[in-house]
């Protein structure tokens, strides 16, 4: 990069801010500036579904106009933004990954869209996702895999590889992404990013397409600590279109990011989940992991390990309630309303019946299909005490793990997921390996507790991005932002610099 | 093809009771009153141009969810309480999976195992004595749409070539009250099911929660029935019919229920568990979808709302709401209005006592309340087999003609052709009387020439009166009325006989 | 074969007849090859979340919602509904302001 060109995609998202504030640029030259950099990589990492440059830069020229009034809409105010396909957009294509709803149109904004909108923020476009964030390495959606910046052969994680992949390319300085199982932290790990899910109803769900209603949860996807917190204040708190939204103001999460790049932790009881780690873990993510903690101590925390027995069921309660809730969710995808109308061949004058069957067999991958199945299998009547009604009552189990957990420490850590990237194609057709990356991320869903997965540097074994997760009580976002903010610079103390810099060039990036 | 065109054998009733004893069960669906829907916030007016009352929400895209409104929710609870129900401490709505295109999301919110109402009854008054029902639960669910079947020969679902989908209606609250089986009713299980429905209507009417119209379903009833042989004291297989649209529906289709039971069961066949089709025109139920175990409704608690927890005081406040209970206003009223016995029970099993009292709310004399609801238009409502509640004619066009009667502007006789005038939408009382011509004459110059008339015709009997038996008058009265086509008023031209031959 | 912890080797077979049945109540219209594909990988996933079953006693309570939230309500009031356009916009089949559906199969509801 030369020096005597600004090239504003390497900025943070709160660097940008005060570039606009200090009329050093203006926010439609830095959507621009985005929108070149999507031209010139997005060929290769296919972060997005689709790009909406007109749209953009209008919200941008009227950003402008706010900034020149001296009315800016808030602190992010000009600032771009890509949004996950799974959150409607009034007017913008929203597919989910899914050939089910090519070509749909919302007529309405998700509340976290609107909030984007009214703060500002011009929207890039939507980011590829696993179908219906089926998936853990956005390789399930119909549009085609998206690749991790690096090494584009391998995967970005899932089921926001879209949104993390565009951060981690510099094509957004900012993505909103959503966590049923691990669908933030996770791609946020394999790609060098950060990603946070809130606390269960602390950011609104209307207008987030359902995977798992009792467990999806919408949140940041940036490069740093302090832009995730400026993001969680512009799209949390209540809203009272969500039920399961939460009446309560959010705490100071900006301030509290502040606070941690201090890096002190002194007075932090940090604890260590026994049973998120070992066997099956990669040693290079351990090591980074360990690494991790070692510093937490150096900084002053106090590290104590903590035992969460029932995590071990935590995966199975999830594969019983995600493709319960799922295959209620997705049954309003009949061809009748909206979407995809397919016709069945063969059949003369097919019925209403016929043309859903037709519809749903050639509109959902095989990965939905699986999970449909399997959740109407866990509702029927003969089995649901068995497997719904169990899995239940395990997150219950969970919730009191993570209680007694919290008796004992402030937060508690682990490595975000079991390996690095792997190979695209790799686990494609064995799902139970495909679960497994989600070990460690899913039972923050399952008890509704807040979460963020933090760079933890490069795995030995193939110089690749690993995570480490930090978990709050619920409502105690502030801590994740504390303790993840004080990771941060430690460990860019450390390596000299953003574990971005670190990624390899792609191609097309002016000389 | 249907059983509509097949021959069905039935039982006569009495047979079918020699050897059966039938269990009955309803279930009421009660479409709430309230402003908006029950999980968004789109108006509940009928008639609407189509798809013009829907949001994200109700139309079930993608992404949108549901709120609790706050006034079905108390509506549910004031129907719970007047039926003596338990009020859940805690309850959830579930999701009842099963795929429809009249149901935006191919689930329907409503309650599963956690009804907010439960363990209630009803007191039935059925000709004087007391039957009371049990209420298993009241529970809170939401509307469907409603298609238009396009093509085909009948215009119904059947045959046609597609249909055409509004979802207006989607969504609008409903409560669906479901008694226990209903056992012991005998012959009476016709009437009992009549009579337990129009004074649940009455109910609802009272505590001001629905429209309450069973002619445009914002009440609608389906029928359980089964036979066990006589004095088994078990439960046979049962039957759910649907679209019984109207008090009187209820009891026929009662009836017809347990004499094609009987004949079916009598011939040595068995149930088929199903839900049938009433027809309203020909009487008879048609089989509709077979009712099998296979059919999972896989519910499951809504993730997209929370748990209602009703304080108890909360619960009181609403008690303090509740209307005067139906049979002691009822034992009020009949003092009120001075009815006999047998002139309430005949009220009561008219399904008219809202109608009568709001006739002598509007100004009317109880008697002559009564007497047009019971004689006149009980039996036009009987002859057009329609609801008496859905003639066309208000309690307020009652007491309208009633006063016109006492005001001597039209007489009973007249005030039947007014009623006519009524039931075909001619306009009010008023209008009618005057676009027929209906009004009494008194004038003396038309009457005397009748008058004239009729003594010119009836010499004998003139005579008889000019002797002094006045008693004969009545005969020219009639030949006057007669040529006067019943609009003559028959004081003044009993006068002017009288004048003129005496 | 990688293991889901904490799962059980107990068997939990899901047949080709039953997948169908579950295609059929989710209104998929699977084909034969489907079915084989998709049956053994159901089964396997089963066999993984099938040890579940003995977890939790009957002292432990279900968790439905992740945060004990009740009683959220919305007043009876009326809000703006979508146009009749913008709520046909998405509509593969429309006429006379409705949505065009295929001749639907069994009652009137």
């Amino acid at each position: 990069m030369s020096a005597a060109v600004t090239d504003w995609t390497r900025r943070t998202a709160a660097q940008l801010a005060d570039a606009l504030a200090a009329g050093e640029v203006t926010s439609v030259q830095l959507t621009q500036a985005h929108l070149d950099r999507i031209a010139a990589v997005d060929g290769d990492v296919h972060a997005f579904l689709h790009v909406d440059a007109a749209g953009a830069l209008a919200q941008a020229a009227a950003s402008d106009a706010r900034r020149a009034a001296g009315t800016p809409a808030s602190a992010l105010d000009g600032v771009p933004i890509a949004v996950k396909d799974v959150l409607a957009t009034s007017g913008l294509p929203t597919t989910c990954g899914s050939r089910i709803l090519e070509g749909w149109l919302p007529p309405y904004d998700a509340t976290v869209v609107a909030r984007l909108k009214a703060a500002g923020l011009p929207i890039l476009g939507k980011t590829n996702m696993d179908e219906f964030a089926m998936g853990s390495s956005t390789e399930h959606s119909a549009y085609g895999p998206t690749h991790n910046p690096w090494d584009l052969d391998r995967i970005p994680g899932g089921s926001g590889g879209g949104s993390a992949a565009a951060v981690a390319a510099f094509e957004a300085p900012l993505a909103l992404g959503t966590d049923t199982g691990g669908s933030i932290r996770q791609p946020g790990a394999v790609t060098g990013t950060v990603g946070v899910k809130p606390t269960y109803g602390g950011v609104s769900r209307y207008g987030l397409v359902a995977l798992a209603n009792s467990l999806d949860q919408a949140g940041p996807v940036t490069r740093t600590v302090l832009d995730s917190a400026l993001l969680h204040e512009v799209i949390g708190g209540h809203d009272p279109l969500d039920s399961t939204s939460i009446d309560e103001p959010l705490p100071d999460l900006v301030a509290a990011a502040r606070l941690g790049a201090a890096g002190d932790m002194t007075g932090v009881r940090v604890g260590v989940v026994t049973e998120l780690g070992g066997e099956g873990y990669q040693p290079g993510v351990l090591a980074r992991f360990q690494e991790s903690v070692d510093l937490l101590v150096e900084a002053g925390a106090e590290v104590v390990e903590v035992s969460c027995p029932h995590f071990v069921h935590a995966l199975a309660a999830y594969y019983l309630i995600l493709p319960a809730e799922a295959s209620s969710n997705l049954a309003k995808f009949d061809a009748m309303r909206y979407g995809l109308r397919v016709l069945p061949e063969h059949i003369d004058n097919p019925s209403a019946e016929d043309v859903m069957r037709a519809t749903r067999d050639a509109g959902f991958g095989d990965e939905v299909k699986r999970r449909i199945i399997l959740g109407t299998y866990a509702l029927s009547s003969g089995y649901y005490d068995a497997y719904y009604g169990q899995a239940q009552k395990v997150r219950t189990l969970i919730s009191r793990d993570f209680a007694a957990a919290f008796e004992q420490a402030d937060v508690l850590v682990s490595p975000t997921a079991p390996t690095t990237a792997f190979k695209l194609g790799e686990k494609l057709d064995d799902p139970i390996a495909m679960y497994l990356n989600d070990l460690a991320t899913i039972p923050a869903n399952l008890a509704g507790v807040p979460g963020i997965s933090v760079p933890s540097g490069l795995a030995d074994e193939d110089g690749l991005p690993a995570g480490i997760q930090v978990l709050a009580p619920a409502q105690a976002d502030d801590r994740l932002y504390r303790v993840g903010a004080a990771l941060e610079a430690l460990l860019e103390k450390k390596w000299g610099g953003p574990i971005l810099d670190r990624a390899p060039e792609l191609n097309g990036v002016s000389a | 093809m249907s059983q509509t065109t097949t021959a069905v054998s039935l039982l006569s009733f009495e047979e079918a009771l020699e050897k059966f004893d039938p269990a009955l069960g309803l279930e009421v669906h009660v479409e709430l009153n309230t402003a908006s829907k029950m999980f968004c916030g789109c108006p509940t007016g009928f008639g609407a141009e189509p798809n013009t009352q829907v949001c994200p929400t109700c139309l079930g895209l993608p992404g949108a969810m549901p709120v609790v409104n706050r006034k079905a929710v108390e509506s549910a609870m004031r129907i719970g309480l007047a039926l003596n129900c338990e009020i859940a401490e805690w309850c959830r709505f579930a999701r009842k999976n099963y795929f429809y295109t009249d149901m935006p999301k191919n689930f329907q919110t409503s309650q599963y195992d956690e009804p907010i109402c439960f363990e209630g009854y009803l007191d039935v008054d059925v000709d004087g004595e007391m039957f009371r029902v049990e209420i298993e639960r009241a529970h809170m669910e939401e509307d469907t749409g409603k298609s238009l079947h396009v093509g085909g020969a009948t215009g119904r679902i059947h045959g046609a070539d597609y249909s055409l989908v509004d979802y207006n209606r989607a969504g609008i609250p409903l409560i669906e009250i479901v008694t226990k089986p209903i056992m012991g009713t005998r012959e009476q299980a016709p009437l009992i099911a009549k009579a337990y429905v129009a004074q649940l209507r009455e109910l609802i009417v009272a505590l001001g929660v629905s429209d309450a119209r069973m002619d445009q379903g914002s009440i609608r009833a389906d029928v359980n029935l089964s036979l066990a042989p006589a004095g088994s004291g078990t439960l046979g297989t049962r039957t759910e019919t649907k679209n019984v649209n109207s008090l009187r529906s209820v009891e026929r289709a009662v009836r017809y229920e347990m004499q094609r039971h009987a004949a079916i069961l009598d011939g040595g066949d068995s149930i088929l568990q199903e839900t049938r089709h009433w027809h309203e025109d020909t009487g008879i139920t048609t089989s509709g979808r077979e009712k099998s175990d296979a059919e999972d409704y896989r519910y499951f608690p809504e993730p997209d709302l929370v748990p209602v927890a009703p304080s108890r005081e909360w619960v009181d406040e609403l008690r303090g709401t509740l209307p005067e209970n139906p049979t002691v206003k009822r034992a009020r009223l009949q003092a009120e209005w001075g009815f006999s016995d047998l002139e309430m029970r005949d009220t009561v099993g008219a399904g008219a006592m809202g109608l009568v009292e709001e006739t002598i709310a509007a100004g009317a004399s109880p008697q002559s309340a009564r007497k047009w609801w019971l004689s006149e238009l009980a039996r036009r409502a009987n002859d057009t087999e329609t609801d008496i509640a859905a003639l066309g004619v208000s309690p307020a066009d009652v007491a309208a003609v009633q006063a016109l009667v006492e005001s001597g502007a039209i007489n009973d006789k007249l005030a039947r052709q007014v009623f006519d005038g009524l039931v075909a939408g001619e306009g009010s009382p008023e209008e009618i009387v005057a676009a027929r011509g209906l009004a009494i004459v008194s004038d003396d110059g038309a009457l005397g020439a009748a008058v004239d008339n009729a003594i010119a015709a009836n010499p004998d009997v003139a005579d008889k009166i000019r002797d002094g038996k006045v008693a004969a008058a009545g005969a020219l009265i009639g030949a006057v009325m007669k040529e006067m086509r019943g609009q003559a008023d028959a004081s003044r031209v009993r006068e002017l006989i009288l004048e003129k031959l005496t | 074969m990688p293991e889901i912890p904490g799962s059980s080797s107990a068997r939990v077979e899901i047949t080709r007849d039953e997948v169908a049945h579950l295609a059929d109540l989710a209104r998929i219209d699977l084909s034969d090859a489907e079915l084989d594909h998709l049956a053994p990988q159901l089964s396997v996933i089963l066999e993984s979340v099938a040890s579940i079953s003995g977890v939790a006693g009957d002292e432990v309570p279900p968790t439905s919602h992740a945060l004990p939230l009740t009683n959220v309500f919305r007043e009876d009031v009326v809000v703006p509904c979508l146009t009749a356009a913008q709520a046909l916009s998405g509509a593969p089949a429309q006429e006379q302001q409705r949505f065009s559906v295929p001749r639907i199969l069994g009652d009137e509801q």
